[in-house]
């Protein structure tokens, strides 16, 4: 097993501070946003994004990040041992008629995405949801696509995509492991 | 009938012997025997021990032949090297009359694996209520001198002491299943941490020893011989032990299955198959107690205050323990384990030798249910009844080495001793491990 | 977690672990829609021996909120009542293809022998067993007491330190055994109190503390006090003389309220007998956690369900997976 870093720390943030000028581009403003990340790491990444949205746009609404557990919507329980669902928080003024980034650090076969539209049509109606990554790793199974990437990685699907952060890892870095 | 040379078997007292058996009789015992035309069956490293009498034996016919016949019982007593067995009066119709015990007795001469000698109800239909016709059971064929209500205990006071006297009469014995049934409502399993923990209701140690107290006492009154069935605690060793220490004509029995195992196995644990909780095949009555009454029980038997060891083999079908516990029915088989089990428990533990396994389980039984014909010691010109152990055996106990009905064993996938070989009423009904087949073996 | 049978197999991890995903069950249950798809095109059998309209409506409740197909089986006037056995009901149930049973029955270890039998492939959830164990009401009754305590910072959390006291009929109650083994492992104290007659004999074995006096009980300020239905046929087997005597010595009367501290709880796992075990006052005070207790079992229940019948354990359980 070998393990090669393709993304530092640097390049992480600037990564981050591209998505996030994306973003406010394609919503023109940030006044109708909400972030939710998917646990873990995405809510990691949903915080961040939102810092660096303020850093641009002040005027942006304080509740504006959120989290969102899709375990309970995933279609492969029963081949994985039993997951421990990690809370949902929905920021208190709600998903209806705003637009929801979801946000994650891998996209790979698409299912997560899939349970996360369910979850969110349990929770709302949102006007719009787009999906932000951190990574795009190929290898789609669903007719799903990032709205706004970080990285293109491709990979094989022997290898695996480490993706570390400083809040969750204590080192920052994503790395492909073959 | 053939002649059998059994050659250079250890008798008791750890001496070698041959045995020339002919005709029903050991013809000749001594050094280097030979007879032509006699079957020979090697038997160096076996053990020759008296043929085994059971005082407590529940061979389930007439009437739950579903999971027992006097036949399959008595095969299953051939294979655990029993000569002689005393069936329980617990069937359907009671045996409380001269047909029933005369019929149960002639079923046994049929089959002829073992002399089955039937026990006597104490009371009618074993209601607790009237005396039972101990006096024709007593006149009858199957001279009946062994009385209990057994599975019900006796447990109004003036019916014991009339009962008691009664039987004197007939030079009988009332083997008395103690049990004050007020004191154990709907109970499942020995009182205690371990049946609050399981949420079963509790059979107090009490409930026992307040019932043996009482019938010493009044054996004591009345000048009776008593004898107490399934001793299971501690407490009362120390009952029988006062009262025999006041001269008093108590004797009593304790089961293999209370020499080995307690309640612990209930909670789950064992080997498998028989590892889950709840169990059924460990629900028997009088319940599994603690280790602490285990080996006060195995104490008192290597003393002599408990006299033998009985099996009170209670077969029953799959369906009546394979269900919820409050569901199963009491009761083990253990016809074929006995020998196995004391050999476990006593022998290999040192507080038994060989000559006092012979005693309780042959001499003593037989003396006390007054089994004529059994229990003596292997001798020339006494009747051929005897088993052939291996003592040097040992494996894992299964569903084949059940000879019986039956299959409720608590014993299946545990390790134990021994290995009976051969066992001889008058004719042998065993040989090389194996029960021979019903026409061998008839006496038709 | 396959089976759930108990809670005295619950390690301290496993209760907590139930615990926070019921926290996720129960925040589902106060959005519009309620219905999470996770055990769709999944079969829970209620399999209630006994009696019991408000478990088996809990449990089908929480069956259905996971989107599971539920089938009721209740005993009274099934074949079971002109003398089935356990092992042939449940392979008939086998045989419709069950993937979880919820099994109620007045035996002790009947669902122990149902999960080691093999007589049917499906996770096995006790609801009652006997005097055995209830271990869901126990897991409903914890949850609701960290809730209370630990508001939504409950997550992770255990209940150390607090003292709980129960009160009632203990020797038949499968619900104080249930409580008494969680809350020890989740690091309560426990306190029994009722007559010698309602108490085991070995109750001095158990990790609790065993008073006859309410009154004394109630003088150490305890966090909950949990009440325990009491039945009166117990009064013709001589557990205690009458109903009245009972209520005067171990009632939750207006006047030992009163005495609790303000931020005590008061609880009771229902249905409750106004005027005999607790008054009026007790029952309806803001204290009192009975109607959330009702709420909260659906939650429990719903982490019960996910937890035992997704998981490749599930397709595949081992020994060690019987709780």
């Amino acid at each position: 097993m070998t393990a090669r870093t393709v993304l530092q720390q640097a390049d992480i943030n600037r990564a981050l501070t591209r998505i996030a000028h994306e973003i406010l581009e394609s919503a023109k403003g940030g006044s109708d946003l909400v972030l939710l990340g998917i646990p873990t790491r995405g809510v990691v990444l949903a915080e961040r994004l939102a810092a660096i949205l303020r850093g641009i746009e002040p005027g942006l609404p304080v509740d504006v990040v959120g989290a969102l557990d899709v375990t309970m919507y995933r279609d492969d329980l029963a081949h994985h041992p039993t997951r421990t669902p990690q809370p949902t928080s929905i920021p208190a003024s709600g998903i209806d008629g705003r637009t929801v980034v979801l946000v994650d650090d891998v996209l790979y076969s698409g299912r997560t995405i899939r349970a996360a539209l369910d979850a969110i049509g349990d929770l709302g109606r949102p006007c719009a949801v787009r999906l932000a990554v951190l990574v795009d790793r190929g290898h789609r199974e669903l007719p799903i696509r990032a709205d706004f990437v970080g990285k293109n990685l491709p990979s094989s699907t022997s290898e695996r995509i480490n993706v570390r952060l400083l809040e969750t890892d204590g080192v920052e870095e994503v790395s492909i492991e073959s | 009938m053939t002649a059998h040379l059994i050659r250079s078997a250890t008798l008791v007292d750890g001496s070698r012997a041959d045995l020339l058996v002919r005709d029903g009789v050991v013809v000749e015992l001594g050094a280097g025997l030979s007879a032509a035309g006699a079957t020979v069956i090697e038997a160096d490293g076996l053990l020759a021990l008296p043929g085994l009498v059971d005082l407590h034996t529940h061979l389930r016919e007439p009437g739950g032949e579903a999971s027992e016949t006097v036949l399959t019982g008595s095969q299953a007593a051939a294979a655990g090297g029993f000569t002689a067995v005393n069936a329980m009066a617990n069937s359907s119709p009671v045996a409380d009359t001269a047909g029933v015990v005369e019929q149960v007795q002639a079923l046994g001469e049929l089959a002829g694996y073992v002399t089955v000698r039937p026990i006597g109800a104490v009371s009618k239909g074993l209601a607790g209520e009237q005396l039972s016709e101990i006096g024709a059971m007593a006149t009858s064929r199957a001279k009946v001198r062994v009385f209990s209500d057994d599975g019900h205990c006796v447990s109004d006071a003036l019916l014991m002491r009339r009962a008691l006297e009664y039987i004197k009469g007939f030079d009988g014995v009332l083997a008395q299943h103690a049990q004050d049934p007020r004191l154990t409502i709907g109970a499942q399993m020995n009182e205690g941490a371990l049946s609050a923990e399981l949420g079963l209701a509790g059979w107090p140690a009490v409930a026992e020893e307040s019932i043996i107290a009482r019938d010493v006492l009044l054996a004591e009154h009345v000048g009776a011989r008593l004898h107490i069935c399934h001793l299971s605690t501690a407490g009362s060793v120390e009952v029988v032990r006062w009262a025999k220490a006041r001269g008093i004509a108590v004797t009593a029995e304790v089961t293999p299955h209370h020499l080995l195992l307690t309640e612990q196995l209930i909670a789950g644990g064992a080997p498998a198959p028989l590892d889950g909780a709840y169990d059924a095949r460990f629900k028997v009555n009088p319940p599994l107690r603690r280790e602490e009454d285990v080996l006060a029980l195995r104490a008192a038997l290597a003393d002599g205050t408990i006299d033998i060891v009985a099996t009170d083999h209670a077969p029953h079908t799959a369906e009546a323990k394979q269900c919820e516990w409050a569901a199963a029915a009491n009761g083990m088989v253990g016809l074929e384990t006995a020998l196995p089990v004391v050999h476990q428990t006593m022998v290999e533990t040192g507080l038994l030798d060989w000559v006092g396994v012979a005693r309780v389980l042959s001499s003593e039984p037989a003396r006390i249910g007054r089994v004529e014909g059994h229990g003596h010691a292997i001798a020339a010109g006494a009747p051929a009844e005897f088993t052939l152990y291996d003592p040097a055996a040992r494996r894992d106990f299964g569903t084949a080495q059940l000879a019986g009905k039956s299959i409720n064993s608590p014993y299946l996938g545990r390790s134990l001793p021994g290995r009976i070989v051969a066992t001889f009423h008058g004719r042998p009904t065993v040989l090389d491990g194996a029960v021979l087949a019903p026409e061998l073996v008839s006496g038709s | 977690m396959r089976h759930l049978l108990s809670t005295k197999q619950l390690s301290r991890e496993e209760a907590i672990r139930i615990l926070d995903v019921a926290e996720d069950m129960s925040d589902t249950q106060q959005r519009a829609v309620k219905k999470l798809p996770t055990l769709r095109g999944k079969t829970v059998v209620n399999l209630f021996f006994e009696d019991s309209t408000r478990t088996r409506i809990s449990f089908e409740a929480a069956a259905k909120r996971l989107s599971a197909d539920v089938i009721n089986f209740a005993a009274k006037g099934s074949s079971v009542s002109k003398g089935e056995s356990l092992k042939d009901t449940a392979q008939t149930l086998a045989a419709i293809g069950a993937d979880g049973v919820v099994i109620r029955h007045s035996a002790s270890g009947a669902p122990a022998v149902l999960a080691g039998s093999g007589w049917i492939d499906a996770g096995v959830v006790n609801a009652g067993d006997g005097t055995h164990e209830h271990p869901t009401q126990a897991l409903l009754d914890a949850f609701t007491m960290r809730r209370r305590l630990h508001g939504a910072g409950s997550r992770g959390r255990d209940l150390d330190g607090v003292h709980v006291v129960i009160v009632g009929d203990i020797v038949h109650s499968r619900v104080a055994r249930s409580n008494l083994w969680l809350l020890r492992t989740l690091g309560a104290e426990v306190t029994f109190v009722a007559p010698p007659t309602l108490l085991p004999s070995a109750v001095g074995a158990w990790p609790a503390t065993v008073r006859y006096d309410l009154d004394e009980a109630l003088a150490e300020q305890p966090d909950v006090v949990m009440m325990l239905r009491i039945q009166s046929e117990r009064m013709h087997e001589a557990f205690f003389p009458n109903p009245r005597e009972y209520s005067r010595q171990w009632g939750l009367s207006a006047e030992r309220w009163a005495t609790l501290p303000g931020s005590a709880l008061v609880m009771h796992p229902g249905p409750m007998i106004r005027g005999l075990e607790i008054s009026d006052e007790a029952a309806d005070s803001s204290q009192s956690t009975i109607l959330e207790q009702v709420a909260n079992g659906v939650a429990v229940r719903m982490a019960v369900l996910f937890l035992s019948m997704t998981g490749s354990e599930a397709a595949n359980p081992t020994e060690t997976e019987i709780a």
